[in-house]
Formats: structure tokens, sequence, C-alpha cells
């Protein structure tokens, strides 16, 4: 198949996933039912967390709780940071801060 | 200043920390994408049709591996099937509004908008022009997307692999968060799909992620009833 072509259908579908529900669910086509507004509400942490832990635990395809892994420790002092502060900047300055020196002091 | 204008700017400003994690992902895609031997504009212009990082990284390599078409198509479907996850979470902050303004933020909608856009919504409660917020997020995540490629198909392989840049990505994520985790249910719900995560780390198309949602909600929502 043509990759053009392939462009434009992935293009579309990844549009048609991303439209769906809030069309469906949006023109008052159907009632939200209370379970699932309820169950909505833990999509972000449920989701953002998904994405984070791996982040942390991974790496190079394998799970890593030692010491070496440098982004689970800079991430662990980011979480400690954020939930002292509760200010983004802060929270992304001293992750990144600590993830350089710790790299640095593994080198 | 407008209250519209004003939830645009916010929407940027929310966004920016994220777009440092981004632009290294976006210079690394258009290089990898023209290594995998796409054309300069099929790379550029995959960037603005498809506008998904994952899947884009995923099809410059079944490109790479001369997988059929109707294989990429698939799976481009499957690793972006957690979006309509973010579709239902935004549908009710998303409903009075015109069809055309849906279409626009649904095409925008990404991993990277919708995470500060959401929490911003539900602190927000209801306002009328905070659809300007997704907006802000959206269109600067989308142009920061369009650069960076382009970046990364002019510099091609002489990018710098190993910055760390990209972990202002989880970083953010981290900040945005954190603070919101504070009654029980939220906790369980997050941990127990970080868990999950990892123990589905290995499943093919992102469908650990999309399991690992599914298993934190399905706990969250548990955990409220039973109160």
């Amino acid at each position: 198949m043509n990759i053009w072509l392939v462009i434009m259908i992935g293009g579309l579908i990844t549009f048609g996933i991303r439209f769906s529900l809030i069309y469906l669910l949006g023109e008052g086509k159907f009632e939200i039912p209370e379970t699932l507004r309820k169950a909505l509400h833990y999509v972000p942490p449920a989701v953002l967390s998904a994405i984070i832990v791996p982040e942390l635990f991974i790496r190079d395809g394998n799970f890593d709780l030692s010491l070496t892994n440098t982004r689970l420790l800079a991430g662990i002092i980011a979480i400690v940071t954020a939930w002292f502060s509760r200010n983004t900047l802060l929270t992304i300055l001293v992750g990144m801060a600590a993830l350089f020196l710790l790299q640095w002091l593994s080198l | 200043m407008s209250e519209a204008r004003k939830n645009f700017i916010e929407g940027i400003r929310a966004e920016a920390p994220l777009l440092i994690g981004v632009f290294p992902f976006g210079m690394i895609y258009g290089a990898l994408a023209l290594n995998a031997g796409l054309s300069n504009a099929a790379a550029q212009w995959m960037s603005s049709i498809v506008f998904a990082g994952s899947s884009q990284f995923v099809t410059a390599q079944l490109v790479k591996e001369s997988a059929p078409g109707l294989v990429i198509i698939l799976t481009i479907a499957v690793v972006n099937l957690r979006h309509m996850l973010y579709s239902a979470s935004l549908a009710p902050h998303l409903k009075d509004l015109s069809l055309r303004w849906k279409a626009l933020l649904s095409y925008l909608l990404t991993d990277e908008a919708y995470a500060p856009s959401i929490l911003y919504f539900e602190k927000e409660g209801l306002q009328t022009h905070k659809h300007w917020f997704l907006l802000g997020a959206g269109f600067s995540l989308w142009f920061t997307w369009q650069v960076s490629t382009a970046f990364g198909i002019f510099l091609g392989a002489s990018i710098p692999a190993n910055l760390s840049l990209d972990f202002a990505l989880p970083l953010t994520f981290i900040a945005m968060i954190v603070p919101v985790l504070k009654k029980q249910p939220t906790i369980a719900a997050a941990s127990s799909a970080g868990v999950t995560a990892l123990l589905a780390y290995n499943l093919p198309f992102k469908l650990g992620l999309i399991l690992a949602a599914f298993v934190g909600i399905i706990v969250g929502t548990l955990l409220e009833g039973k109160k």
C-alpha cells in the first residue's frame, strides 16, 4: 500500500478515536450513566501513573531497582518535591537537577 | 484580558514544561523516519496528519521492516486506542461546544494536551471559556511537534542521543498528578495502575498502558462505591 494512503487512513482513524466519545457522549445522544461519570474521574490518575511508573522502573527494557537507575532515584526525589511543594516548575527543576547530578556522580 | 484569552495563555503555560520533553522526541522521530526510508515530505506530513508520537515511531519501525500497509494501519489504531479514554473523560466538559470546536479539539487531543487540561477542568468546574485552555495546550504542542519533526529531518543522524531532556515529560506528569492524590480511592487507582503497567509492560502496542488504566479506573470506582 502507498505510504501516503497509510498516513491518511492512519490519521483518519486516530482522529476518529479521539473524536468518538466527545461526539457520542457530548451530543446528548446518550445520557452518561452515573457509574461511568464516577469512573471517568479516575482516568487521569490511572493513565498518568501508568505512563510514569514504567518510565522510572524500566531501563532498556528491563525492570531495574538498583541504585544505578538514576531515573528512578530522580523520580522519587521529584515525587517528594511535588508532594511538599505542590509546585510544577520546582518539581521539574529539582527532578532534572537530580538526574543530571546522579548521572554525573555515577560516571 | 478576556476570559478566553486568559484560558488560552494558561493552557500554553501549563504545556510549556511538557514541550521541553517533547522537542527531543520530535527530533528523534524525524531522524528515525528518514532512516526508515520515509521521504522528507511523508515524515513531516505524518506529524500533522496522524499527530500521535508513539504511533508515528511504530509506523517508522514498521515501514523499515516493510510491513504491509494494513498491518501498519491496524497498529496505529491499537496504539492510539487509549485516546478513547481521554475522549470519554473530556466529553462532559466539552458537551456544550459546537461540532466544529469538538472536531478541532479532538484533532489536538494527545497525552500531553489531555493531562493538564482535564486537571484544570476538574479544578475549575463549569466555566464558559475553559475549552480555550485545551486549545492553548493542544496548539502549542502541535506547533512544537511540527517544528521538532522538521529539525529532526533536517539534522538527521547528527542528533545527540543522550541529553536526557526527555525526562522532563514524566517529571511534568509527576508534578501534575502528585498534588491530586488526596483521597484514598484516587491513590489506590494510581498505585494499582502503576503496578499493572509494570507487570504488563511487555504487552505489545501499548496495550499494557490501556490495561493498567482500566485496572486503576475499576479499583478507584469500586473503592469509592464502598464508602
